[in-house]
């Protein structure tokens, strides 16, 4: 199948797809693209409803909210792709060397995501930023560790059944290292369901780390993130409702265009996963 | 049964162990020093050594895990550091709104979501089908503080239909304040459940024993709700405790919004003003919880599916 096909039998991943590189092209040029600093207080501008000064209209201290959605989206595609890439390596680390080695190695590591696994991610997620603090790499790891277990049961499973292919004890057989095994074997067959989770799991991400940032965990003020401009916007209900619906509209399209993405991902390189 | 119940009551003691552990060794063991975290980079030595003293960080790790676990059996959670309160009388008056919260939630995403999946499975890629899909996503994609802050900025401030924060007084009233919480939680919730409602019945709706049902010319009704959704029930009670913990802990940003008092209002509050031992008690509570859960779902699971008695 040519890519023309490809593009033309899955429009709405298509159209997610181009969603997602518009979304990356404003988290790179958002400094040039935000009409306003995004920090800029103007008391005299203050609580201005949509107009085309002000597109999203202006927030309790006269902040553009148009120019700090914009500034938003780059916390938001950083942490929601840094931290589940991150939980993915690791994550398949632990899986494959579980899943690999079998016997005590195996039982410490599926006791472990067993047990994490039956934690929400975002408890999970706060339990990490309570003993952290605030910061984007306390959040990074926040979000990383909630997502490991679930990376690491997919790569485990894989490796699993991987495991017991002949090509895997040809090799060993004749006389090729474990590294080597996995390296050549068992990881290419690990990669493809953990690719398809890790675009699927971004949203989740992007959800997670707005929720975090909503109850302050995440991203500080006066830095602007989806989740804080909402928590922002609830304190100030009776001034100004626009940037917490601005900023809702940016979280909900971004996390539905990776999950239209990832959906498309999924059926496109055929991949069976048990969710 | 009763045999059943007293195994996974014997079982679920190692994980309860194991998840209190969990969140004793994530705030001593991560890279963050809690009594820097607590205080805030301008403290002294002197105030870091004493805060240290105070909790217990000065001794051994192995102690403070004694200690930890002692205090946890005779349920001694010690003071609140910002008003001396004892964290217990804290916990009690914060679980139950939570749980109420949790529970009602759970309550409106069942009504909602397991008709709307039977409902998709028994006209799949129909009209009914499509939409059921839509919500589902929606469900998926809106997050659940965003759909609250917009419910309140419509139903409560706008249009006046509900109270905008707080509890309520009486009994009718507490439960009116319950509405738009537990609506927001929900619908997301019911998304969900829609969702694995509809696949477990489809699933089912292809056996042999609905189609001897169907050749029996029973009715429609009787065929789908006796026959087939009691045996797709099991998977959505298994995918219930998933949904109930992840509606748990979303009910910390629900209630920081709607102003309801409650173990995530206690835990963001705590970590504003930087209470360390009520941060480690109510995460404790968190962690007890979810395995109360999980429990509690396996429970169900053995009593609608008898083949899982022992």
């Amino acid at each position: 199948m040519t890519a023309t096909a490809v593009l033309l039998r899955r429009p709405v991943g298509t159209l997610a797809a181009i969603v997602l590189v518009l979304l990356v092209l404003v988290a790179i040029f958002a400094p040039a693209l935000s009409p306003y600093d995004p920090l800029t207080q103007s008391v005299m501008q203050a609580n201005l409803a949509p107009s085309a000064a002000h597109w999203f209209g202006t927030d309790q201290f006269g902040r553009d909210v148009f120019s700090r959605v914009l500034t938003g989206t780059r916390s938001s595609l950083l942490l929601g792709t840094i931290s589940p890439a991150i939980a993915a390596i690791a994550g398949c680390a632990l899986g494959i060397l579980g899943g690999y080695f079998g016997g005590v190695t195996d039982r410490v590591v599926g006791r472990a995501i067993d047990l994490l696994l039956c934690f929400p991610e975002l408890l999970l997620g706060i339990l990490v930023s309570a003993a952290l603090g605030p910061g984007f790499w306390e959040l990074v790891a926040a979000l990383g560790l909630a997502f490991l277990p679930r990376f690491a049961r997919i790569a485990r499973a894989s490796t699993l059944s991987v495991r017991r292919e002949p090509y895997i004890e040809a090799s060993l057989s004749v006389g090729c290292r474990h590294a080597l095994v996995i390296w050549r074997h068992v990881l290419p067959n690990v990669s493809g369901p953990i690719m398809v989770v890790l675009t699927l799991w971004v949203a989740t991400a992007i959800r997670l780390e707005a929720t975090l940032s909503f109850l302050g965990l995440g991203t500080q003020a006066p830095a602007p993130s989806w989740g804080n401009i909402i928590r922002d916007g609830l304190n100030n209900l009776f001034g100004s409702p626009w940037p917490i619906i601005s900023a809702g509209i940016a979280i909900s399209v971004t996390v539905l265009a990776f999950n239209l993405f990832g959906d498309a991902v999924r059926d496109l390189l055929d991949v069976e996963l048990d969710e | 049964m009763l045999r059943t119940i007293g195994q996974r009551l014997a079982d679920s003691v190692p994980t309860l162990l194991l998840v209190v552990t969990l969140v004793f060794l994530a705030l001593r063991l991560l890279p963050g020093d809690p009594a820097l975290v607590a205080l805030g980079e301008n403290a002294t030595p002197d105030q870091l050594d004493l805060f240290r003293h105070r909790m217990g960080l000065d001794i051994p790790l192995w102690r403070q895990y004694l200690v930890f676990l002692k205090d946890l059996a005779t349920l001694n959670f010690g003071t609140s550091f910002m008003n001396q309160i004892p964290i217990l009388d804290l916990l009690a008056a914060s679980l139950p709104y939570t749980l109420a919260l949790t529970a009602a939630a759970t309550a409106v995403g069942v009504a909602l979501g397991v008709p709307l999946g039977v409902l998709a499975a028994t006209r799949r890629g129909r009209t009914a089908d499509t939409v059921a899909r839509l919500l589902a996503l929606l469900g998926f994609t809106v997050p659940d503080f965003y759909l609250a802050a917009l419910l309140l900025i419509w139903l409560a401030l706008g249009w006046g239909w509900f109270p905008i924060n707080g509890l309520g007084e009486s009994l009718p009233d507490q439960l009116y304040h319950l509405v738009l919480p537990a609506v927001t939680l929900g619908v997301v919730k019911a998304a969900f459940i829609s969702r694995l409602t509809r696949s477990a019945l489809l699933d089912v709706l292809g056996r042999d024993y609905v189609r001897t049902a169907w050749a029996k010319g029973a009715q429609a009704g009787r065929v789908i709700y006796r026959h087939a959704l009691r045996n797709a029930l099991l998977p959505v009670a298994t995918g219930l405790s998933v949904s109930i913990l992840s509606t748990l802990s979303g009910s910390v940003a629900i209630e920081l919004i709607f102003g309801r008092p409650g173990l995530g209002s206690l835990l963001i509050g705590a970590i504003e003003t930087r209470d360390y031992p009520v941060i480690q008690a109510d995460l404790v509570v968190f962690a007890v919880l979810v395995v109360a859960v999980n429990l509690a779902m396996d429970l169900l699971a053995v009593a609608i599916d008898p083949r899982l008695r022992t």
